[in-house]
């Protein structure tokens, strides 16, 4: 009991199955994670992994096949009212209330949860003041920009300060400006109230760049977690990319750099050859004169640190992009 | 108990506003009476030369069966705010909060109500204009409001519970267009119950339309067989009922496939 009232969320064993028969499509295989209290922690997948599933069972939405999950110490399939006087939940589609002002989205909100009229009008002047919308907030919310309906999304999960905050691909349509902005408060929402944020996003920089902790999920399983210096740490050593004047001679080039002592895999994508290495600064010089010996003209040449993509690529043995892509087909399907 | 009404009341005033901002909605939704009501009423308004009406006109006949008929189309309608809420993230804000469920329909049915309500004093109002005269007192028009509520709940309820389980407009409107022209037909509220076919007599009983009309009418009497009205409103009542309990099970199963 002490070790669910540390953690925020404890999720394990999680399946779920949608349909029936041929339709039958398996959303969670056995999702198991946690998340300390007060940090932010990112659920990062490609289109149909099983983030949004995940979050339906911890925000009592849905309900798991098998597998126990308790958010902030409280059983979801047990004490579903519990949970949700605990959280504040932010869907992936708008959820505002575009025929009414913020003030009133808020105060619907706040009355939902029973909060008192005095509570509602403090609190929402509050949340409209950090969010940066207090000079729209007499208006109608039809007439904002996208990215202040947003944070109006935001704002409305908030209202009742709960102790675990769901955010649902929360900049997922927003430009990048609105992005920025949008990242940069949910940064701060761990430093008040200790509040804790489970994000899903499904762009690697994203998570990247948010979440202390993260869990990769790829077709309804978590392949990989922990801290994204962690996650990237153990691919140990760089990637070499080469850009190539011409897309024709990738065969060429590719086995050019394969033949470099220090060099681990290569892959080719068009005019993109990418090289795991131990050491980028020492192996680059033989990278170029391979490349240079077989009369391949290149474009540029970069060294870069792992990334998540990278990651993502070891764990679920396909890279993000293309899992993006068969994904966004399959929901559309 | 408590939180139930104070959500329902909170999600009515919601729907309220819409109307109050937007009352040009209203406007619409009174042109189909008003066309009832100032034409068809003159259209066949020697109809009631017939033996079987009984000494009244058209307008004064017609009335409480646009009123009627007012209350059960728009009701009709209600549910595609639900499947609004549902494209958007609303419903699942909702369903992840302590709202209650039965208060997120029955602050639509709550709102349906009130919108109908006003709506049947307008028409009562330019039926009046129109010269239509009534012996009945307050009473009378008590009863007509009461039997146009409870029948706006009944479609509004059913409107919801189709929303839940089919969760398009389009089936929503397929629905409605199928209900709502044979049920005004097998009913008396555009001609008399004595001149009504044996068939459509027959069918007219089991009418939901026709309880309410036949209600409306005898109410407006001078001297009512309340006996007659009792019982029509007894049964609105107690399908309003069957209907709300009905909306509640879709709800369960939306929940459920979530």
């Amino acid at each position: 009991m002490s070790e669910s009232t540390r953690l925020a969320i404890e999720a394990s064993g999680l399946t779920k199955t949608y349909g029936k028969g041929a339709k039958q499509v398996r959303a969670l295989d056995g999702v198991t994670f946690s998340v300390p209290s007060g940090t932010v922690f990112g659920l990062l997948g490609p289109n149909g992994a099983g983030k949004s599933t995940t979050v339906k069972i911890l925000t009592t939405l849905a309900t798991a096949d098998e597998g126990r999950a308790f958010v902030a110490g409280i059983d979801v399939a047990r004490n579903a009212a519990g949970v949700r006087n605990a959280i504040g939940y932010v869907p992936q589609k708008p959820c505002f209330d575009p025929t009414a002002t913020g003030w009133e989205n808020l105060a619907l909100q706040g009355n939902i949860y029973g909060l008192s009229g005095r509570e509602i009008k403090a609190r929402s002047a509050e949340l409209l003041e950090r969010f940066g919308l207090a000079d729209s907030a007499g208006r109608n919310t039809k007439t904002w920009s996208g990215g202040m309906q947003r944070k109006l999304d935001v704002a409305l999960g908030l209202v009742h300060r709960p102790q675990v905050l769901f955010l649902d691909e929360p900049t997922t349509g927003l430009d990048p400006q609105a992005r920025a902005d949008m990242w940069s408060e949910i940064a701060e929402l761990t430093q008040s109230d200790g509040l804790t944020v489970l994000l899903t996003t499904h762009y690697l920089e994203e998570a990247d760049h948010l979440a202390g902790r993260l869990a990769i999920v790829d077709r309804g399983r978590v392949v990989a977690a922990g801290t994204p210096e962690q996650l990237k740490g153990e691919l140990a050593g760089d990637t070499v990319q080469v850009e190539l004047a011409e897309p024709a001679v990738n065969g060429h080039a590719r086995a050019a750099i394969e033949a470099v002592v220090g060099v681990k895999d290569v892959s080719a994508d068009g005019v993109l050859v990418r090289a795991r290495v131990g050491n980028g600064a020492a192996t680059l010089p033989g990278v170029l004169a391979a490349l240079d010996a077989a009369q391949i003209p290149l474009a540029s040449v970069t060294v870069a640190r792992p990334s998540l993509d990278d990651v993502y690529l070891r764990h679920a043995g396909r890279s993000f992009h293309a899992a993006d892509e068969a994904g966004t087909k399959e929901v559309a399907a | 108990m408590t939180t139930v009404v104070t959500h329902s009341s909170h999600l009515a005033v919601r729907n309220l506003r819409i109307l109050y901002r937007q009352p040009v909605y209203l406007a619409f939704t009174l042109v189909q009476p008003m066309v009832w009501l100032l034409l068809f009423s003159q259209l066949f308004e020697r109809v009631v030369e017939l033996p079987g009406f009984g000494d009244v006109s058209y307008v004064a006949y017609l009335a409480p069966g646009v009123i009627v008929m007012t209350a059960m189309m728009n009701a009709g309608w209600a549910g595609t705010s639900l499947v609004d809420d549902m494209d958007r993230g609303v419903m699942d804000r909702y369903l992840a909060s302590p709202v209650r469920r039965v208060a997120i329909v029955n602050g639509i049915l709550a709102y349906q109500a009130a919108v109908t309500v006003v709506q049947s004093l307008i028409v009562f109002g330019v039926a009046l204009a129109m010269g239509a005269r009534y012996e009945a007192g307050a009473v009378g028009i008590v009863v007509v409001l009461a039997a146009a509520v409870l029948l706006a709940v009944i479609f509004a309820a059913l409107s919801c519970a189709a929303a839940l389980l089919m969760r398009t407009q389009d089936a929503l409107i397929g629905i409605f267009q199928f209900l709502a022209f044979p049920l005004l037909f097998l009913s008396s509220t555009l001609m008399a119950s004595a001149l009504l076919p044996d068939w459509i007599g027959s069918a007219a009983k089991f009418n939901p339309v026709d309880w309410a009309v036949v209600a409306s009418r005898e109410a407006l009497l001078s001297s009512p067989d309340w006996g007659l009205v009792g019982g029509r409103v007894a049964l609105l009542a107690a399908l309003a009922i069957v209907m709300t309990g009905l909306s509640a099970r879709a709800f369960r199963a939306y929940q459920r496939s979530v």
